[in-house]
């Protein structure tokens, strides 16, 4: 290619992936048979909490097809789940760490929690012989609550005898307590994030096989970040040398976070498939996955923001309790600590803020990160007491928010974070034209003629993302490095293969990486391909979530498009007979600067593969870089969402009207991609709000296990969308200036829509609900105030 | 799942026979209801005797007097029908509400009536229409009919073959759906018939049931603002994690009057 063309970032090029997926042709786990392939199932515990007095798997083991069973007793010697972020308790005794075991050992702490292993000829085979099992249980009371945990009097671990897993806080507490007095007014607020269930449409898997001819292992599995879980599996419980294990994602249908993490079943089936002899596969059926995806959110809170008597904030005291469940989850202990508490400045100038955490075990499936992890909590809770101040106030929720904005960057938050740019009234502008807010009292009019009470909200959410700054993160107690790498190799003929260390399932990084190094190289986009997910042929990498991929891994590509560049030009040099500084790389030509001489960017590859020509005394042939790239900040995507609803007041029923975004990603690499990335999160925000609600009995029984009673969006539950992605102020830190777009609809949606029905409900003197807004809870919110 | 019979009968009365001979073998229609049963493990017949091979059990045949719906025709096709949608068009509405397509296209009326599911939507419809259903040995009212949580008049081993709906002078449903599963949170039929106002409700008990006191108010005057003010017990309801059964004794009236506006 040499004429320019039109550059490829910015544009909405259809994904180079979809071909694939939507002719059937995708390869996922479950899709892969290995010769000899064997079937794995897991036997489940059906109580919360129970000490197991024996297991009989005697006529199991004689059942037809069996191979193979294993229970906690065969798999005592290995060790436990590790967590990867050490937090410490406020008086500086690390988090209590009980040990997650791969099968139950003595007890479980869970419905769900894996029991027994039973490998077998076929899946059915498996699953039947498992009902032959008898395990004899003893069961105990079962701590549920979240905000009881601590003082339940049972405990989950003896580790933790009150359930409390860490108590932690950041922020001035003596600062906050002096602003507090000083106070003209202080709005209080308690709420709960509801537990949610991630629910990727692929359901979780993994094949795991041995080979014995070099005593290595091969596991084919569902995971947004295939080198962190074969780390953390081979150091860290099953003493396997890393450079012995092959672990691919292939593949795969979704994540929201819910396959970050080092789970029991992969880890169970690499370990049998040695003893076994065989391939092993496993599908989790959907009741599985609703037993043992790690869950999200599920934080009770208390809020107070305090202001002075012009609406500028004070100081913001929160105190949370964060459900941990049964065990620690890989990331579960920096959710509520490192990915919330440190947001809760938001887009404000709050000089002052204090948050404790209290993060707890409970006999409930485990919880991690999903979908924004620790920003929708902090956005939730900010957002609301916002408006609720303004109404207190009587202050216009528009103006308050403007009032207290942060304008002067970098800015240095109370809570540990430093902002390099913004700019929180573009959005808000603009977000207010696209949601017409000028027609709302007319709208708000047409519908009260229907009987139906109208309400509008706001929410300006902040996320840090591009996780993150491996020093900072050391810091804080993480256990790895957070960088990402990339290796770009230029074959003979020009042709590229990009190898990243990002994931992606369902983010489309095979069409936007291809982009940015089409771009960079001056190619096309058909002669890029991205490859991922397999730690056979990427060289190493950190993985996909937190609104990483593009900020972390896509700079990792172009540090190593740089190299390429470079030594490009030192070949165009030699074959030129010029200077190196002398030439330029352009459009896909290295050209002599201010002359017409020049060499295609693909007659460069075969030079350096065929050097026949070539500086070999200064210069090694081929034209193959890696590079890894570590942030020096986390990248803060921010926008401005309304949200319109129309309350039924007799059946409590909401429905969501319309739904504006104005999101600043910073620089856009495909709008359409993005787009559809918001759009995605703002689904999964609404169904928070008002569909989803992970519900336990007393007794620790999950209540809502299936679609039946597990509510989520559908297409008629969701609105037209008005999306608009701002010019933007590109992120000043990383060389794309891209912020990262993953999470943003489902961190800023939740409040936008709460906010909205209360504002609806406001006339009948309602001014608290709580997540699901269900038509049951908001016509009980109602009667509560009709008497 | 274990290892289980499969007939495919040819005619009613091989069905008939194919059922007596087995308690524990079940008829199979559309198989929405059975095989999520079976999937849970809720169930586990010894024998399937499916239905489908009997052509007399589909299809609908309508005259001025009544509509009279095969207890194999699926939700779509009674959905789709031009004889109902003229005779009856709130049933073709309720069918065309049921589930989601795949549903409707392999769910029958029969497989609907026979479960009583308390959150089904057709007993709301046979039992505010006064249908007579229709079985391999007799014809049975609606009233009676369900009799409990999945609960029938049907004998062991009866089988559905018809349903007859009288045509009505005007009727209405209305479904106020549970949020996740989509059945009916609270559904309400209300019909205008040559028996008087029958008002039905689904949903919201242990099966489907009429409401006196709201068809007293209609017959005195059909009209919406006949149900205001109208308050229903709530004692024999049902409580769950979606409604309370306040909230259910709440929404009958106003869906009534809804169906009426
Ligand atoms: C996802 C989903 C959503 C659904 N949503 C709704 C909804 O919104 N509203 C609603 O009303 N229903 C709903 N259903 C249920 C659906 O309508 C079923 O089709 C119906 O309840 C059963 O009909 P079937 O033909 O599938 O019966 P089957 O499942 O085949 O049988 C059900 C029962 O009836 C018996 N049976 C079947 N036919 C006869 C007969 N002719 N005589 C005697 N016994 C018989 C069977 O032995 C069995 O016990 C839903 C189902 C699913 C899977």
């Amino acid at each position: 290619m040499n004429a320019a063309r039109a550059p490829l970032i910015g544009r909405s090029v259809e994904r180079k992936e979809d071909h694939r997926f939507l002719t059937g042709v995708g390869q996922y786990t479950d899709d892969i048979v290995l010769p000899g392939q064997s079937y794995g199932f897991f036997l489940r515990s059906p109580h919360a909490h129970a000490r197991i007095r024996s297991i009989d798997a005697g006529a199991a083991r004689g059942a037809p097809g069996v191979l193979a069973i294993f229970t906690g007793e065969d798999l005592a010697g290995i060790g436990g789940l590790p967590c990867g972020w050490l937090i410490k308790s406020v008086d500086g005794t690390p988090m209590k760490e009980p040990k997650h075991p791969v099968l139950a050992e003595g007890k479980v702490r869970h419905v769900g929690e894996q029991v027994a292993l039973v490998v077998a000829e076929s899946a059915a085979q498996a699953k039947a012989a498992a009902a032959l099992i008898e395990v004899d249980y003893e069961i105990l009371p079962a701590v549920v609550e979240t905000a009881a945990a601590a003082a339940s009097g049972t405990a989950v671990h003896d580790l933790a005898a009150d359930n409390v897993c860490y108590t932690w806080s950041i922020g001035d507490e003596g600062a906050v307590t002096a602003a507090f007095a000083r106070a003209a007014h202080v709005t209080t607020l308690r709420l709960v994030n509801n537990r949610l269930i991630p629910n990727a449409l692929e359901p979780r898997a993994a094949n795991a096989a041995h080979s014995p001819g070099d005593d290595s292992y091969t596991l084919y599995v569902t995971s947004q970040n295939p080198h962190v879980e074969r780390l953390l599996m081979t150091a860290f419980v099953l003493g396997i040398p890393e450079h012995k294990m092959r672990v691919v994602a292939p593949d795969v249908g979704g994540g929201f976070g819910s396959k970050i993490y080092l789970y029991a079943e992969e880890t169970a089936l690499v370990w049998a498939s040695k003893r076994v002899g065989r391939p092993i596969k496993w599908t989790a059926e959907r009741s599985e996955s609703f037993l043992t995806d790690a869950h999200g959110r599920d934080h009770v809170s208390t809020a107070e923001l305090a202001l002075d008597a012009q609406g500028h904030f004070l100081a913001l005291r929160v105190h949370t309790t964060a459900n941990m469940g049964a065990y620690l989850s890989t990331f579960a202990s920096c959710i509520p600590t490192i990915l919330y508490a440190t947001l809760l400045a938001g887009q404000y100038a709050t000089p002052h803020i204090y948050c404790t955490v209290q993060a707890v075990f409970t006999n409930t499936t485990p919880v991690d990160a999903y979908r924004g992890a620790g920003r929708p909590e902090a956005t939730y809770l900010l957002e609301r007491i916002v408006e609720r101040a303004a109404r207190e106030l009587r202050i216009d929720p528009v103006e308050l928010r403007r009032r207290n904005f942060i304008r002067k960057f970098p800015h240095a938050t109370p809570v540990g974070l430093t902002y390099d740019t913004g700019d929180y009234d573009a959005t808000l502008s603009r977000v207010i034209d696209l949601a017409d807010v000028a027609g709302y009292a007319a709208r708000k009019q047409a519908s009260a003629a229907k009987g139906l009470l109208r309400g509008l909200g706001y929410s300006c959410y902040i996320e840090a993302c591009g996780l993150a700054p491996s020093n900072i993160a050391g810091a804080l107690g993480a256990r790895a490095g957070l960088f990402e790498a990339a290796e770009v190799r230029v074959h003979p003929t020009g042709k590229v293969t990009v190898f990243t260390g990002s994931h992606s399932h369902g983010q489309g990084h095979e069409t936007t990486f291809a982009q940015v190094v089409a771009d960079r190289l001056g190619l096309s986009l058909e002669d890029v391909d991205i490859q991922h997910g397999d730690t056979g042929k990427v060289l190493f990498g950190m993985g996909t979530y937190g609104s990483r991929s593009l900020a972390v891994g896509g700079s990792a590509i172009v540090k190593a498009l740089d190299k390429i560049i470079s030594k490009g030009k030192k070949i165009a040099a030699h074959l030129l007979e010029a200077s190196d500084a002398d030439v330029e790389f352009e459009h896909g030509e290295f050209r002599i600067a201010g002359t017409d001489r020049k060499k295609a960017f693909a007659e460069i590859a075969l030079a350096a593969y065929v050097p026949h020509n070539y500086p070999l005394g200064t210069l090694e042939p081929g034209l193959n870089e890696n590079a890894f790239y570590d942030p020096t900040n986390f990248t803060y995507p921010a926008g401005s969402y309304v949200c319109e609803v129309e309350v039924d007041p007799l059946t409590g029923k909401v429905r969501v009207d319309r739904f504006s975004a104005s999101d600043d990603f910073g620089n856009v690499i495909n709008p359409m991609i993005v787009e559809g990335q918001v759009q995605g999160g703002i689904a999964q925000g609404i169904g928070q709000a008002l569909l989803e609600g992970c519900r336990y009995n007393e007794d620790g029984q999950l209540l809502t296990g299936s679609f039946t009673d597990y509510a989520l969006p559908r297409a008629d539950d969701m609105p037209a969308l008005a999306i608009e992605l701002a010019p933007g102020t590109p992120c000043t830190h990383n060389p794309l200036g891209a912020k990262g777009c993953g999470e943003a609809g489902a961190i800023g949606t939740p409040p936008a829509v709460i906010n909205a029905v209360l504002d609806a409900l406001a006339p009948l003197g309602v001014t608290d609900i709580d997540m699901p807004a269900t038509p049951h809870r908001v016509w009980e919110a109602i009667r509560r105030h009709a008497r | 799942m274990s290892a289980m019979a499969y007939h495919r009968p040819s005619s009613l009365a091989e069905a008939a026979k194919l059922a007596a001979g087995d308690p524990d073998a079940r008829i199979l229609a559309g198989g929405q209801s059975i095989l999520p049963s079976m999937k849970l493990g809720l169930l586990a017949p010894s024998a399937f005797i499916d239905l489908a091979a009997l052509g007399e059990l589909r299809g609908i045949r309508a005259d001025r007097k009544s509509v009279t719906v095969g207890a194999m025709t699926t939700h779509a096709a009674v959905a789709a029908s031009p004889e109902v949608m003229a005779a009856i068009p709130s049933l073709a509405k309720l069918a065309a509400g049921i589930g989601d397509p795949q549903v409707r296209n392999r769910g029958t009326i029969g497989g609907s009536l026979a479960n009583s599911d308390p959150a089904a939507d057709y007993p709301a419809a046979v039992l505010a229409l006064n249908a007579t259903i229709r079985t391999n040995r007799r014809a049975l009212p609606a009233d009676g009919f369900f009799k409990g949580l999945f609960e029938t008049a049907l004998a062991p081993g009866e089988i559905i073959t018809a349903v007859e709906f009288p045509v009505p002078n005007t009727a209405s449903y209305v479904k106020f759906p549970q949020p996740a599963s989509r059945f009916a949170l609270v559904g309400v039929f209300v019909a205008q018939t040559s028996t008087g106002v029958r008002v039905a409700v689904t949903g919201a008990g242990p099966c489907a049931f009429r409401v006196k006191v709201l068809e007293d108010a209609l017959a005195r005057r059909y009209a919406p603002q006949a149900c205001e003010g109208i308050s229903l017990p709530s004692g024999d309801l049902n409580t769950d994690i979606h409604a309370s059964a306040e909230y259910r004794a709440h929404l009958i009236p106003v869906l009534a009057q809804r169906a009426l506006a």
